[in-house]
């Protein structure tokens, strides 16, 4: 059984601009001891699916299930998550400067959250088990560094000490929000390895959202790619770098510099991502989208299964053999396009093609 | 909805700017918070009815017919040579020790607390702007310098130099403008100065540099104007305390001279009739006490409706169910959730 | 080769020689006492030729910011000398520098901050054209215009205000306002290290363009090293404020010397599972140093998987290494060599 499955999740803010759609029908299952890669760009949702599990979005308008271990977590109060928060499910942020807190000591800080969590542990029980953590995380003489600020720890320091805070009650799942973003590339790789060591240990299940195709290839086993509030496509890490059939996945692909394509330009989507306010019409990246058929501009696509054997799905018109970086993939796509595209894709597409970056 | 309209939509939202949750200029915000602000509005009534009761203030003398100088032995005064109560004889609000008609008076009063009050404002702001800008974008020495000068400000006695220039020059209206002003700056000096240190740091002042302007540029054309909002929150709640300053020297008789009507010096006259004429204290100290109010609260009510983390969603829509609990409403934790997508 | 800037051959439009900036550690408190200095950058020389790129890769506290902003002229340097077509640029006053100011503008990193959020888009971009009163008045708008155009904004969004723009249509406007003096050389501060990837894409391929038509030069910094490999003509690898490692791109890239480009290197993350499942990776120890104590010899030591004594003791010169074309320097003691595994972990296979 799934310990984490998110059903038709569903998210809106209300602002004085008007309603923020930031996700609109995500449905998504976590396995234990596995890790999920949430890849998105700014505005796609990512974030804030994730903090409406944990009850972080006040104000929202949320709807859908939630079902952690058995409990549905949108039912539950504040109290009751609070209980789940930090104990079951623990978060590491991007910024561990601004998630620490700058006027306590490290291990103090560590101490407390077990024993928030723990009324049996006496604060000497709490205090070793700080400096059992910050030595499991990787820092050098934790028994000397539980005593030090937040300040005189270095960046990649500061996020080791909230991975160990966030392992301190050995939760079933971790949510790491960005966790390396702010990080050097060499310190990156660090914090990285240890996630995943840590995760083999304790057989943790780890939601990893990031914007960075690199980390989900490094660390992910399954992959839910998030557009303008919803899955554009999901599936294993597998399915998305090599079998990709949304064309969104394909450009996200295609637009990092990469060295083994000795291209002279890159391939960038054209564009900007929508506004969540403001909404097209029809798939939410059509106006964006190079393969864009008459249906993309007026229907938006559900996520529907597009492999037979492994759970590979994809919101897309597209027909589902034409999934793949492969030339025949392509040239299925060029078949739909050719017969799906009348009068009102037609526009959008020499749009597109005149805009500045296709050029 | 046929698909051509459709496609005209699709096309309008890709070439349409993103339009952000922060995507309105803050100025509108700020007007559409403010017109929400039930207090601030009444405050701003309140200021724009004590600025026509001001300027109209000789228009209303005509009306009852009593100018605000002119002393009414007669029916101003009862056998005993004392004032007459409000509504007697065509007096309103009663008359004063000398019989004139307070109310007139009081309208009259009106014109130099609000005259005092608005033009010191504005010299001291002008003056507090520049010297805390130049203060802050220079640093080093200069900075120094005017800090320990504003400090020092700060620290005088104000009374007392206000008590020995009045000695010297002789009391006028110029003497308490000059007084209140002089000590009015230093304090806006003060958080301007702040607030250049931490403009100074932003990138785009670094872009401004990389392009080759100078010193007098970057502030006029690019600290100045993002230092408009806190200035004019504080000009707002300066106003208030120089009103009360130029009541405070008058009532002390250093001020605005008889017969010209203050409502510092009306209340100091008011002092010896307390017990027997009591419309002549409150009148004045109502009118002094309404307009300082107004003023704060229109100042808070502007700082708020400026405050980006105030009140961000329509309403603090409380959720129905259980996870409508008051302690997650706080606003600013839904702004790091809006914000925090955004890279 | 010390202290001399590679590739002096060629038409060199920048160059920059020994370069030091020491900012001055001070107590806060009544009377500042300098109880250090922060040497972040120490010693660096680098020459540009006209119409190429330079890459400059390092990570936190590797100095390579505060070097772009000595070259161009926002923070005066402690030493060392700034070469603008062959004449000495270092540390000139404003009204000096003006001419030069021209010649060299810089791109920022961060698309929100760089821009005014209280000024119009049109305003913003038309900048220098006041500034350096280039352009008349009454002209100032069509040109702006087709600034905006060039890069790829709407004209009809002269009157907007930056926050009405998203983050990469506002770095186009950076973009613009740097190109709208025709300068020579732009200085990319991170231009796309805050963008969306689909978007990177777009302003990279802008910069590509613009480079082609106006044979512009860049000193392009950057940590992300797919996006250096791909921009950059040569690179230059900075660690702790010093050079670790420079050459043309493909030599630094396939043949690195310096331990600390292996590890840098193997540390970025393809996106390509098998390749990340596949790869050696140099995992480091510890972080990366103070720039105010830095370590004695070789300042990557500490964390050097080759270190030997001698490395703690004297520092290397940057020079050339055994079988390595005359451009391609290296600092160390110690070079790696072709084919040489410096792997300390490797990732786990898992199921």
């Amino acid at each position: 059984m799934a310990l984490l499955e998110v059903e038709d999740l569903t998210v809106s803010f209300p602002t004085a601009d008007g309603v923020v759609k930031a996700v609109r029908g995500v449905s998504f299952r976590v396995e234990p001891g596995q890790t999920l890669g949430i890849v998105g760009e700014s505005g796609s949702g990512k974030t804030v699916l994730t903090q409406t599990l944990i009850g972080l979005t006040p104000g929202a308008d949320i709807n859908g299930k939630a079902v952690f271990d058995g409990t549905d977590l949108l039912q539950l109060s504040e109290a009751q998550l609070r209980r789940i928060r930090g104990a079951r499910i623990s978060v590491i942020f991007q910024d561990p400067l601004t998630s620490l807190h700058p006027l306590y000591r490290v291990g103090w800080q560590i101490a407390e959250m077990v024993r928030a969590h723990e009324a049996s542990a006496s604060r000497k029980e709490a205090r070793d088990r700080a400096v059992d953590l910050l030595g499991r995380v990787g820092i050098p003489r934790p028994e000397q560094r539980v005593h030090d600020y937040p300040h005189q720890f270095s960046g990649g320091m500061r996020q080791r000490a909230m991975i160990a805070m966030a392992l301190a009650l050995a939760p079933k799942m971790i949510i790491a929000d960005e966790p390396t973003t702010a990080l050097d590339a060499t310190v990156q790789a660090q914090i990285l390895d240890l996630l995943l060591q840590l995760q083999e240990e304790s057989d943790t299940a780890l939601i990893m959202i990031t914007h960075d195709l690199g980390v989900v290839a490094d660390i992910a086993d399954d992959v839910m790619v998030m557009y303008a509030g919803r899955a554009a496509e999901k599936g294993t890490k597998h399915q998305i770098f090599y079998e990709s059939h949304h064309p969104y996945t394909k450009g996200l692909l295609e637009s990092i510099p990469n060295s083994s394509v000795a291209a002279d330009r890159l391939r960038p989507i054209p564009g900007q991502p929508p506004s969540l306010i403001n909404l097209p019409a029809g798939c939410k990246f059509h106006p964006r989208c190079g393969y864009v058929l008459d249906r993309c501009v007026c229907a938006e696509p559900e996520l529907v299964r597009i492999d037979a054997v492994a759970d590979h799905g994809s919101a897309c018109w597209l027909p589902a053999e034409a999934a793949g970086v492969g030339a025949s993939a392509e040239k299925l796509r060029e078949q739909a396009v050719r017969e799906g595209r009348r009068g009102a894709a037609v526009e959008v597409a020499e749009a597109i093609a005149a805009s500045p970056e296709v050029a | 909805m046929s698909i051509t309209d459709l496609e005209r939509q699709a096309q309008q939202a890709e070439n349409a700017p993103v339009h952000a949750i922060e995507g309105r200029s803050q100025w509108s915000l700020t007007r559409q918070r403010l017109r929400r602000d039930k207090v601030a509005m009444a405050s701003l009534a309140v200021i724009v009815i004590m600025v026509l009761l001001a300027i109209f203030a000789p228009a209303f003398a005509v009306l009852v017919h009593h100018p605000a100088n002119a002393a009414y032995p007669i029916t101003g005064e009862n056998s005993a040579g004392q004032p007459v109560g409000p509504g007697t004889n065509g007096f309103w609000l009663g008359t004063d020790d000398t019989g004139r008609d307070l109310m007139v008076r009081v309208f009259y009063g009106a014109r130099i607390s609000l005259f005092v009050g608005i033009v010191t404002t504005a010299i001291a702001t002008v003056a507090g702007v520049t010297i805390g800008m130049i203060a802050g974008y220079f640093g080093g020495i200069i900075d120094t310098i005017l800090a320990r000068v504003t400090d020092a400000v700060l620290a005088f006695p104000y009374v007392v130099l206000a008590l020995a220039l009045a000695v010297v020059f002789g009391p006028s209206l110029t003497i308490v403008i000059a007084v209140i002003s002089f000590f009015s700056w230093a304090g806006i000096a003060r958080i301007v100065r702040g607030q250049t240190l931490s403009l100074k740091e932003k990138e785009y002042i670094e872009a401004a540099r990389s392009i080759g302007a100078g010193p007098l540029r970057i502030m006029f054309i690019d600290i100045l104007p993002n230092l408009l909002a806190p200035v004019l929150v504080l000009a707002t709640l300066y106003i208030p305390s120089a009103v009360v300053f130029e009541s405070t020297l008058s009532f002390l008789g250093l001020g605005i001279q008889p017969p010209t009507a203050s409502w510092g010096s009306m209340l100091s006259a008011a002092q010896p009739f307390y017990q027997t004429a009591w419309w002549f204290v409150v009148f004045p100290a109502l009118a002094l006490l309404i307009t300082t109010l107004a003023f704060n609260l229109l100042g808070d009510g502007i700082r708020d409706a400026m405050d980006p983390t105030t009140e961000r969603l329509v309403a603090a829509r409380r959720r129905k169910g259980p996870r409508g609990s008051p302690s997650r409403s706080r606003n600013d934790d839904l702004d790091l959730i809006i914000a925090g997508d955004a890279k | 080769m010390t202290g001399q800037a590679p590739a002096a051959s060629g038409d060199v439009l920048i160059r920059v020689d020994n370069l030091v900036k020491h900012f001055p550690v001070r107590t806060a408190g009544f009377i500042n006492r300098t109880v250090g200095q922060v040497q972040a950058v120490d010693g660096v020389s680098l020459a540009i030729p006209r119409g190429t790129t330079l890459g400059l890769v390092g990570e936190t506290g590797s100095g390579k910011s505060t070097l772009a902003r000595c070259i161009a002229g926002l923070i005066p340097a402690t030493s060392g000398t700034v070469h603008f077509e062959g004449r000495d640029i270092t540390n000139l006053p404003r009204q000096r520098m003006a001419p030069f100011r021209r010649n060299i503008q810089m791109i920022f990193q961060d698309p929100y901050g760089s821009l005014n959020p209280r000024r119009r888009v049109g305003a913003i971009i038309g900048d220098p054209f006041a500034v350096h009163k280039t352009v008349p008045a009454d002209e100032r708008k069509r040109k702006v215009q087709d600034l905006m155009e060039r890069v790829g904004l709407n004209p009809e969004h002269y009157n907007r205000f930056p926050a009405e723009f998203s983050g990469g249509q506002r770095q186009r406007i950076g973009v613009a306002r740097a190109l709208a003096l025709r300068p020579k050389l732009i200085i990319c501060d991170e231009p796309v290290s805050a963008l969306d990837v689909s978007i990177q894409a777009q302003v990279l391929n802008l910069l590509a363009d613009l480079q082609r038509e106006y044979g512009l030069t860049y000193l392009f910094i950057a940590h992300d090293l797919e996006v250096v490999r791909h921009v950059s003509t040569s690179v230059t690898v900075m660690y702790l404020g010093k050079i670790a490692e420079a050459g043309p791109k493909n030599p630094v890239y396939d043949t690195p010397r310096h331990p600390y480009t292996a590890a840098l290197l193997s540390a970025a993350l393809a996106a390509d599972p098998e390749a990340a499942a596949a790869r050696q990776r140099i995992i480091l120890t510890g972080d990366i140093p103070s720039p105010i104590d830095p370590p004695s010899g070789c300042r990557f030591h500490p964390r050097c998987p080759k270190a030997q004594e001698l490395c703690g003791r004297q520092e290397p010169p940057l020079e050339v290494k055994a079988g390595d074309a005359a451009t391609h320097l290296a600092a160390c003691h110690f070079p790696v060599t072709a084919g040489e595994k410096l792997a300390t972990a490797s990732r786990r296979a898992r199921p």
